[in-house]
């Protein structure tokens, strides 16, 4: 099966400054691809390119085989767009953008107020879209990013600004999406974020693709090191761990240890090891290696800066 | 597509309205006007045969009033126009089938028909109050209004187009609009005016809107106002297609 996007190459500047350079990656049918990196990375350029709303100046770009310029409004058709730092019409009602939206799409649209019920908002639908919470708009985006029942979706930093809770609602909508069979593109700069949410992230730095992967293969690849702390009153204990052959290096300060390692195996071998040698624990825990540390090993900078 | 339009456009009809002022300051606020100027002007003229021979109670007045619509509308709309670019809202609309055009001819629309009906309520409103002209031709002067407003809101676009932020919008808007009253030959006939402004009045598209509405009001043919018609022309296909060139999205 063909990728639902094809970005070969693409480039964009605005005036001198180089916003993407040479990017080229492919999302597949049925996944949740997300585009990380910080801000002013390219995420947004880059997303804007493939929805046909910015112009690249060099590279090809094909969407469910279409082109996103020539083929623009056949495109807007198959696709659902939430757009970073979007607003409404301050007083549109909540039905009133979903009805409206309804309406511009030639497919079938789904049904408006069993989108709403899903999404939370039946409460709200004659609310003014000024009067909602950060949250309810970002869940009307997603509503009238899936009125016409699309086969891709793009989301633009979509839980940017909301509280844990509401983005963990967030996040079970976009698997959501995808159980229906959808193809989900994503942008953000929050590496919980694409760790959970993600089947594939592409790293962004510069207008740059550094990396391509599965979350997990990017942490296996790039930070193999694995971390136990426990805690165990036995003066043997240290020599024993150092004898576990996946461990590089064993610290301790008052009976508390700090096992360090290479590979999944090390805290299995960390655990085989207590119990052969009947080492009493009062402390244990793990400390693992997450996207946050890929993106400070690739780029030697921590995405927050 | 012709439902997205006429849905959109309906829309942005409701939203307008629902502003603080909206309703009023579109339509209220304009009536009121009008019936109290009306009626002062008309205590000034006690009888019928000075009324009649008052030119601005007659031809003046309703004239005015169109043309401070139109133009608070162009005003509006550059307004509106600004504030969507600046809140992403284009940009939204543009991220979906709709056609380009489509979204900035919606805005078009609500302007004309808000206009239309600010100004039947407030000649219908007035003449219970003092009379205006008498043959006045209803459907020439509505289709002289229209020609007008499409014009002049043409250049309401150019202005849109080159605005940098809504915060600019009103002001500049209102600078570049409002002046061309004072030269236009809506209060004092161009003939009066010293030479170098009869060759301003000239290039300003106001002063043909408002020779074509006075004209027309008056009963003239519309042969007598071709000149009007094609320099309202050009203005609208020259500002057309100057804001498809310079029209920013975002």
């Amino acid at each position: 099966m063909p990728p639902v996007i094809q970005v070969t190459g693409v480039r964009k500047t605005y005036g001198r400054v180089v916003a993407v350079d040479d990017v080229s990656f492919a999302v597949n049918q049925g996944e949740i691809f997300g585009l990380i990196g910080p801000n002013g990375a390219g995420k947004t350029t880059t997303m804007e390119c493939i929805e046909g709303l910015n112009k690249p100046d060099r590279g090809t770009i094909s969407v469910l085989g279409l082109d996103p310029f020539r083929q623009s409004r056949k495109l807007q058709d198959r696709i659902g767009v939430q757009l970073q730092q979007a607003q409404l019409q301050k007083r549109i009602k909540v039905w009133e953008a979903v009805d409206l939206w309804a309406s511009l799409y030639k497919s079938k649209a789904l049904d408006a107020r069993q989108l709403l019920e899903q999404l939370g908002l039946t409460d709200k639908r004659n609310a003014w879209f000024m009067n909602l919470s950060g949250g309810q708009k970002q869940r009307l985006f997603i509503a009238l990013a899936l009125i016409n029942d699309p086969e891709v979706v793009f989301l633009d930093e979509l839980t940017t600004g909301l509280d844990p809770q509401a983005r963990r609602a967030i996040w079970d909508l976009v698997r959501g999406i995808r159980e229906r069979g959808k193809t989900v593109f994503l942008t953000t700069h929050l590496m919980e974020e694409a760790e959970r949410l993600c089947d594939r992230v592409a790293i962004i730095e510069h207008g740059r693709i550094i990396d391509i992967d599965t979350p997990k293969n990017l942490i296996d690849r790039h930070c193999p090191e694995r971390t136990v702390v426990l805690t165990a009153n036995d003066p043997a204990a240290a020599d024993r761990f150092r004898a576990i052959p996946a461990v590089r290096s064993v610290t301790s300060v008052d009976h508390q240890f700090t096992i360090s390692g290479v590979g999944d195996n090390l805290i299995t071998a960390v655990i085989h090891c207590l119990s052969d040698n009947h080492i009493d624990v009062t402390e244990f825990r793990t400390i693992l290696p997450n996207l946050e540390d890929v993106f400070l090993k690739l780029t030697g900078h921590s995405i927050r800066e | 597509m012709m439902r997205g339009l006429w849905k959109l456009t309906w829309i942005e009809i409701k939203v307008f309205l629902r502003e603080p002022l909206g309703a009023f300051g579109a339509i209220g606020l304009p009536v009121l006007v009008y019936i109290v100027f009306g009626r002062i002007a008309g205590h000034a003229f006690p009888t019928n045969a000075a009324l009649a021979s008052s030119g601005f109670l007659r031809v003046g007045l309703p004239v005015a009033a169109s043309i401070l619509i139109v133009l608070s509308a162009v005003l509006s709309l550059i307004t509106i126009i600004s504030i969507y670019r600046e809140g992403g809202i284009l940009k939204r609309l543009r991220a979906t089938p709709l056609h380009p055009q489509t979204i900035l001819a919606a805005h078009v629309f609500v302007k004309l028909i808000l206009s239309a009906a600010t100004l039947a309520v407030m000649l219908l409103v007035g003449r219970r109050y003092y009379p205006i002209g008498v043959h006045v031709p209803v459907f020439s002067f509505t289709l002289a209004l229209l020609i007008s407003t499409v014009s002049i809101l043409s250049v309401g676009f150019v202005v849109a187009s080159i605005v940098p932020t809504a915060r600019f919008a009103q002001p500049i808007g209102a600078v570049v609009l409002y002046p061309m009253i004072a030269f236009s030959g809506l209060f004092a006939p161009i003939q009066s005016f010293p030479p170098v402004l009869r060759v301003l009045a000239q290039v300003l598209p106001l002063t043909y809107a408002v020779s074509l509405m006075q004209g027309i009001w008056n009963g003239d043919p519309w042969s007598a106002h071709l000149g009007d018609i094609a320099a309202l022309a050009l203005v609208f296909l020259v500002c057309t297609a100057l804001s498809t060139k310079i029209f920013r999205w975002q």
